[in-house]
């Protein structure tokens, strides 16, 4: 019988069938178990995942959308320079808009380095010209270029060199949480074959007895399945449950803190976990099958 | 003098028919073989006795009967169907024609005595409301109404035979085969049951009781007609006039 005939015969078989497998055993907390700890190490996993790729479109986004202009001038020539630079990109097609950072949001960009209080003009600190994007951006080359030519001390920083790794760190970072994804899936379904197949040597001699009255094996099989799969939905909603409970316990994200205070679900993505149990479960019922068709065939 | 005979077409043949057939059978385990060149042809509706010391190999050629083993050599035919050639399932769907009661009766212990007794419909999927009133009427047949929500451990060793036996006929089989159905109990119980098989025996069913009670036997045949078949080394013989 093929996986989706076997599915379909399932969902439409007789439920009392799983009556016959004994409701006790230690399979019963080895399954509960393996999918509980699973599902919970599958939501962090998720949630690692999609941290990461809005972190990656964040800083892709933002970084993207963003240059900085440094100006290093002696100090007599500062603010002609960066009046001449800010004119200049006022008329440069793709700048949305370009300012010049005051004393205390570049004091601010130091505190990480050198505490806060830090008096910013007995230091030969550069002056710094946001500038925000529009459209497809700017021509670097020739900003570059004009920059050159009119604001000697002016260097223009499009973020480039910044963004590639960070978003490719992100990136990676996202294909490690969906690599994790699918490790634990294939662990969950690991234990639980052997699970199913402890279960299934326990109870040779409940099978003895199930073939002795007549019973197919394709329905001890449905038997075990049904049992191992409701197990292992039930294992995989407490996992989720105390998974997404530990993820809202989590600090709340601070937009000037670490990553790691980003981890976690935003919005819609919290229903997201809500298909781990059907997964979980649909693990459960393919190893079961593979694990009760082939001791079934191999018992005499 | 007992009557003895070798040739196996001489003496168990009963009719053209037979719900199971074995015909020149050989059966090996370990290097050593247990059963040897054995016919035996049961007809529908016959009632027979597997006597022979312990040891003899009665089990086993009960189990060479109902399929659960498979002859080393020769040939083994369930209501027409070579069991060589059968499936598991189709095997499956054999052994529902066929109830069997073992000495050492095995039950699911976390289902109740009733649902035991019904597993057979449960596993056919016949499990209705219908069979529902069949299976009460059955429980009460072998007197176990009382123990119908006890456990399989619960019971005696008679209400555990009776619960077998129930299990056995509730799919009215057309073959009831019984391996020493009476060996844990006492007489008077022994009689209960040997009666219930002969019941079933007058409904038309086919019985064979594997035993080596030959007081048991004596009983049986002054009310049924039946024939005593004996194991002794490794192969079957009829046996009747000294019993």
């Amino acid at each position: 019988m093929s996986l989706r005939a076997s599915l379909v015969h399932f969902i439409a078989g007789d439920p009392q069938a799983a009556r016959v497998v004994p409701p006790t055993g230690f399979t019963v907390w080895l399954t509960l178990f393996s999918a509980a700890a699973m599902a919970f190490l599958a939501v962090f996993a998720l949630a690692l995942s999609l941290a990461t790729g809005r972190l990656a479109e964040r800083w892709g986004s933002e970084l993207a959308r963003s240059s900085t202009v440094r100006i290093s001038a002696p100090a007599g020539q500062m603010a002609a320079q960066t009046e001449t630079a800010l004119k200049l990109l006022k008329t440069t097609k793709g700048v949305a808009r370009a300012r010049a950072l005051d004393a205390d949001e570049q004091s601010a960009l130091l505190e990480p380095w050198f505490g806060p209080g830090l008096a910013i003009d007995a230091l030969p600190i550069p002056q710094l010209i946001e500038i925000i994007e529009e459209g497809e951006g700017f021509d670097a080359m020739g900003l570059r270029l004009r920059l050159a030519a009119e604001v000697p001390g002016a260097v223009l920083d499009d973020h480039t060199r910044w963004r590639r790794p960070l978003v490719q760190a992100a990136a990676r970072l996202r294909l490690l949480g969906w690599l994790s994804l699918l490790l634990i899936g294939g662990a969950t379904a690991a234990m639980i074959t052997l699970a199913a197949k402890a279960a299934l040597a326990a109870n040779a001699q409940v099978i003895s007895v199930l073939r002795l009255v007549g019973a197919r094996d394709s329905y001890i099989a449905r038997a075990f399945m049904r049992r191992f799969t409701w197990r292992s939905f039930i294992g995989a909603v407490l996992g989720v449950a105390l998974g997404c409970g530990a993820i809202a316990m989590l600090p709340a994200a601070d937009p000037g803190g670490g990553f790691l205070t980003g981890l976690g679900f935003q919005g819609l993505h919290w229903l997201i976990p809500l298909i781990i149990p059907p997964l979980a479960a649909f693990a459960g019922f393919v190893a079961t099958r593979g694990a009760a068709r082939k001791t079934l065939k191999e018992m005499p | 003098m007992p009557l003895v005979r070798h040739s196996k077409a001489e003496i168990v043949v009963f009719g053209e028919r037979p719900v199971i057939n074995l015909e020149n059978v050989a059966y090996s385990y370990g290097g050593g073989e247990l059963l040897s060149d054995i016919t035996l042809k049961l007809q529908p509706g016959s009632f027979h006795f597997l006597t022979g010391p312990s040891g003899s190999g009665k089990t086993t050629l009960m189990k060479l009967c109902y399929g659960a083993l498979t002859a080393t050599s020769g040939q083994v035919t369930l209501f027409e169907e070579d069991v060589r050639g059968m499936s598991r399932d189709d095997l499956a769907l054999i052994r529902r024609r066929i109830g069997v009661v073992h000495q050492d009766c095995q039950f699911l212990d976390h289902l109740s005595v009733a649902e035991n007794i019904s597993l057979p419909l449960m596993v056919s999927g016949r499990d209705d409301l219908k069979q529902s009133a069949n299976l009460k009427e059955l429980i009460n047949w072998v007197g176990l109404s009382p123990r119908a929500g006890a456990l399989p451990p619960e019971l005696s060793g008679g209400e555990r035979q009776r619960a077998a036996l129930a299990r056995a006929v509730i799919m009215s089989p057309d073959v009831v085969l019984a391996d020493e159905p009476t060996g844990n109990i006492d007489w008077e119980m022994s009689q209960r049951l040997l009666r219930l098989l002969i019941e079933l025996n007058q409904m038309g069913r086919t019985i064979l009781i594997a035993t080596h009670d030959l007081a048991l036997i004596r009983a049986v045949k002054t009310q049924v007609q039946a024939r005593v078949l004996r194991i002794s080394k490794r192969r079957l013989h009829l046996a009747g006039a000294d019993l």
